[in-house]
């Protein structure tokens, strides 16, 4: 079978995969550019760990297919697919030395002992730990032990490297440093790479592109800028970034524009990712950018009491309790309003526009 | 890893079927006769003396347990919760009688304490009477055997399960104002259940199990294990085999009973600290320690008994309170004279080619299960755990009518009568040790790590020879030094099967006795203890002493 269209060097086509009867993913197409980085985002459950194993060959699709460089490696077992691979837990041999990890790889058959240790070196200088053969897996730190994983995982020249949370076994205060030697190392080698993660920050800091999951299926594939700001799904509005959301009905405009009338009482403007009836049912997601708070009334403003005042340096985040009992967040200068203060919240005209999805069934 | 086809393990699992379940049905099977009646257990079931026997079985089983606590739990919390001068060695010494094999134990205990041993004879030579002092027989001297043996079970459990003892919980205890008994009585030792179950378990089975003791100093008193032998060496083969089943039926029993109050009473530990620090003794130290060595000498007084009366040569030992003369010459004659060494290669060659096929069936049944995932996982488990749970005697029983005639056709050969009989028999008693072993080693075993190696392009094989097996290698070496070790000092099993052509150590002792030469039977009881302790110590099996998986099965 030959590689579908669309010229993607890593190709995932309509992969499904069920566990004990339950489908953990669902008709997962994915396509990655050479040399691309792209994210598998999404909570605890959503399949993307199950999606990066049946690209490693840890598991096969009930459906579906992989292709890398227009190659099916579908029926091929793990070992001859050339795909690299960084376990969350790194999985580094705890009875090798980190040269000997790195070498694993490297098969003593293809691989001649003199450019072996070169290639061992080579990688380990590329994440910093040139001299380190002969260190114990066991004796190094976290981090440490995180780039040796690369390190192992790159040795072999792999056609795609795939990473499973590779930073969630850190300290907080070394992820951000780890994420760019990461980010560094893969750009420099030049590999495409699929990786997981459930933190949306690793993502948009790591992904030239990212894939939202949401109970085996893809919602969303894009940069992280079209994300943030156009959200195809109510799934992506409120998993990606902050969002409040507010049940209205739709009045259609231009393109994909209209009016959502809120059930709280004004009509505000919105944008409709996918077409929608007048009249019918929709949530709209707003982000906490696309407030205003008032202190005094004014038109389409809707009276709100601050319940809770969350400060965060040069701004500050407000919950806003309505008189329906729902809360929104808005983002506010820091000073001024303090919790249990009487205000008024309207739609801020330079902020990013609410977005209106149909509704689920009540 | 990857999916699974249905058929996965399954030759394994009929590989095992064969080898541990086939011949206790057709010891069921037979056992009923041609045409199937149900004469014989009829008969086992009106027979009183049948009865008895049973019944002493059972109640010398959960005596022993009661004596083997009463010793091994304060011996392991004076080693465990104490620091003294010397604690570390004595500690080591009192676990010694683990890696002897029963019947050396119980020969050691004849020499010392029996009616013509070490201690009678003093007693003896002191009064200048002509008779001796005391008849060493029965069961309480089944009991005191059982006790002296088998306490070490208790010791080491309890030993293993205070070092994982969280510290906070006795800490709690003591800032809630408790002292140092109620403390022990009321959150150490509840916490301890599991470890105790276990110990508990073992000893019980063990005990069930033991023919030794009971053959050597039961006099008249029988249980079910010397029973089934005597049946079978007097040829009243049916007979023999309700009586394995009856022994087997109590031995699943007691398995069952103490398995669901092990279960009803499992503790889970919320907390996961650093385990308690030992108290140390001030100025009674010195004192602790000379109690303690005192207590060790006691218990490895028969012991020391055997390695003197080995030194002591045929005919030179007569009314004297201690051995006129010592040398080597019994050695010389294990060593020099052909028919003496036989038994000597007999053991090894069996124990190893025993150990080694089991290790590749328990190490295969592990992997085929927990790495490949194998649908008959739960199959393969159960079958390697099943020759753990019978006594030796009653496959011993099962293995001789399995392979007392040729029928291929039925799964059947003829192997009563060659050297190949023991060696298998030995081979089913060791798949519990290695096979357990291999499981809970492949149980910790993150699969990541072959996943991380087939990501790297390594081969199945290359996965399983780099990464697996290297990283198994501790917990297998365990259950491999045990296995070899039972083996090795067994005597229980080759009773039953062994042959003149394989007759093993163990057999020779028992032939040295009868044939008065005891320099000659302590000789190979000090070569067996020897080997079993270098292997054991040689091969990292003390690191995983007291460790349920590696527990030796009952001899």
């Amino acid at each position: 079978m030959s590689a579908p269209g669309g010229g993607g060097f890593l190709v995932l086509q309509d992969l499904g995969k069920s566990f004990g009867g339950a489908p953990v993913l669902r008709k997962f197409s994915l396509s990655v550019s050479e040399a691309e980085i792209v994210a598998l985002l999404g909570p605890s459950g959503s399949g993307k760990t199950t999606a990066l194993r049946l690209v490693a060959g840890f598991e096969t699709p009930d459906e579906g297919r992989v292709f890398v460089a227009g190659e099916d490696l579908t029926p091929l077992p793990p070992e001859r697919r050339r795909v690299g691979m960084v376990f969350q837990h790194y999985a580094l041999f705890p009875h090798m030395t980190a040269g000997e990890n790195v070498g694993f790889g490297l098969h003593p058959r293809t691989v001649p002992a003199p450019e072996r240790r070169q290639r061992v070196a080579e990688a380990l200088a590329a994440v910093d730990l040139a001299g380190f053969e002969d260190r114990k897996v066991t004796a190094l730190s976290g981090g440490q032990q995180q780039r040796v994983a690369l390190a192992r995982a790159m040795a072999p020249r792999p056609k795609v490297l795939l990473l499973d949370e590779p930073l969630s076994n850190l300290d907080p205060s070394l992820r951000e440093k780890t994420r760019r030697e990461l980010r560094g190392a893969i750009q420099r080698a030049g590999i495409t790479t699929l990786f997981v993660t459930h933190e949306q920050e690793e993502a948009f800091d790591l992904g030239d592109r990212v894939a939202v999951l949401h109970r085996g299926e893809l919602e969303q594939v894009a940069a992280p800028e079209e994300l943030y700001e156009a959200p195809r799904t109510l799934f992506v509005a409120t998993f990606v970034g902050r969002a409040s959301v507010l049940p209205g009905i739709w009045s259609p405009g231009d393109g994909g524009g209209g009016r959502v009338r809120l059930e709280e009482g004004p009509e505000w403007p919105a944008i409709a990712p996918d077409p929608l009836r007048a009249g019918s049912r929709v949530e709209a997601a707003f982000r906490p950018e696309s407030f205003a708070v008032a202190v005094a009334p004014r038109d389409e403003f809707l009276p709100a009491r601050v319940a809770a005042r969350r400060y965060a340096g040069s701004t500050a985040y407000l919950t806003l309790a309505l008189p329906s009992g729902r809360e929104v967040e808005a983002v506010a200068p820091p000073g001024g309003m303090r919790t249990g203060d009487a205000v008024f919240v309207g739609l801020f005209p330079e902020g990013p526009a609410p977005r209106a999805y149909p509704a689920g069934p009540p | 890893m990857r999916r699974a086809e249905p058929w996965r393990g399954l030759p394994l699992t009929l590989l095992l079927l064969w080898l541990v379940c086939y011949p206790l049905l057709l010891t069921f099977t037979e056992a009923l006769g041609t045409p199937p009646t149900l004469r014989h257990f009829g008969e086992l079931l009106r027979r009183r003396d049948e009865w008895l026997a049973l019944w002493n079985s059972v109640w010398i089983s959960a005596a022993t347990v009661a004596i083997s606590a009463a010793v091994g739990v304060p011996l392991a919390f004076l080693f465990q919760r104490l620091e003294f001068p010397g604690r570390r060695l004595l500690g080591a010494l009192v676990a010694l009688p683990v890696v002897l094999p029963p019947l050396v134990g119980v020969v050691a205990f004849l020499f010392l304490y029996g009616e013509s041993g070490f201690l009678a004879r003093a007693v003896q030579a002191a009064t200048g009477s002509a008779e001796p002092p005391w008849r060493l027989a029965g069961p309480g001297a089944i009991l005191l055997v059982h006790g002296y043996s088998m306490y070490v079970y208790f010791y080491l459990f309890t030993r293993a399960g205070l070092a994982r003892l969280d510290a906070a919980y006795l800490e709690a205890a003591k800032g809630l104002g408790a002292r140092g008994f109620r403390t022990t009585t009321r959150v150490a030792l509840p916490l301890l259940s599991p470890a105790l179950t276990g110990a508990a378990l073992l000893t019980f089975m063990t005990s069930l199990a033991s023919f030794s003791a009971p053959y050597i100093f039961g006099g008249n008193f029988r249980v079910m294990t010397t029973r089934i032998v005597a049946s079978r060496l007097n040829g009243d083969v049916e007979l023999a085999m309700v009586e394995s089943l009856a022994l087997a039926a109590a031995a699943l029993a007691g398995l069952a009973l103490m398995q669901r109050t092990g279960a009803s009473r499992d503790v889970a530990g919320a907390v996961r600290g650093i385990a308690p620090g030992r108290k140390a003794i001030g100025r009674s130290g010195p004192l602790v320690t000379a109690a303690a060595a005192v207590l060790v000498l006691f218990l490895l007084l028969p012991h020391a008994t055997l390695l003197l009366i080995s030194f002591v040569p045929r005919g030179t030992w007569r009314a004297e309170a201690l051995p006129p003369v010592l040398a080597l010459s019994n050695y010389v004659a294990l060593f020099s004279e052909p028919e003496r060494l036989r038994p000597i290669a007999n053991s090894l060659w069996m124990a190893a080619a025993a150990t080694a096929a089991a290790l590749a069936l328990g190490f295969a049944a592990a992997w085929v299960s927990i790495a490949r995932r194998s649908r008959w996982r739960a199959w393969l488990e159960t079958l390697i755990a099943i020759p753990w749970a019978l006594p030796g005697t009653v496959f011993a029983v099962a293995l001789a009518a399995a392979f007392s005639r040729n029928a291929p056709w039925a799964g059947r050969f003829l192997l009563v009568g060659t050297p190949l009989l023991l060696p298998l028999a030995y081979l089913v008693r060791n798949l519990p040790l290695t096979g357990r072993a291999a499981f809970a080693g492949m149980r910790q075993l993150d699969p990541s790590l072959e996943e991380a190696a087939a990501a790297l392009g390594a081969s199945p094989a290359r996965r399983l020879w780099r990464v697996t097996v290297p990283l198994l290698r501790p917990a297998l070496a365990a259950g491999v030094s045990l296995a070899f070790i039972t083996a090795l000092g067994d005597f229980v099993v080759s009773i039953l099967l062994y042959t003149y052509e394989t007759r093993p150590i163990s057999i020779e002792i028992l032939s040295s006795l009868r044939l008065q030469e005891t320099g000659i039977a302590a000789a190979y009881g000090v070569l067996l203890a020897a080997l079993s302790g270098a292997v054991f110590f040689l091969w990292g099996g003390s690191a995983e002493l007291g460790r349920a998986e590696a527990s030796p099965p009952p001899g």
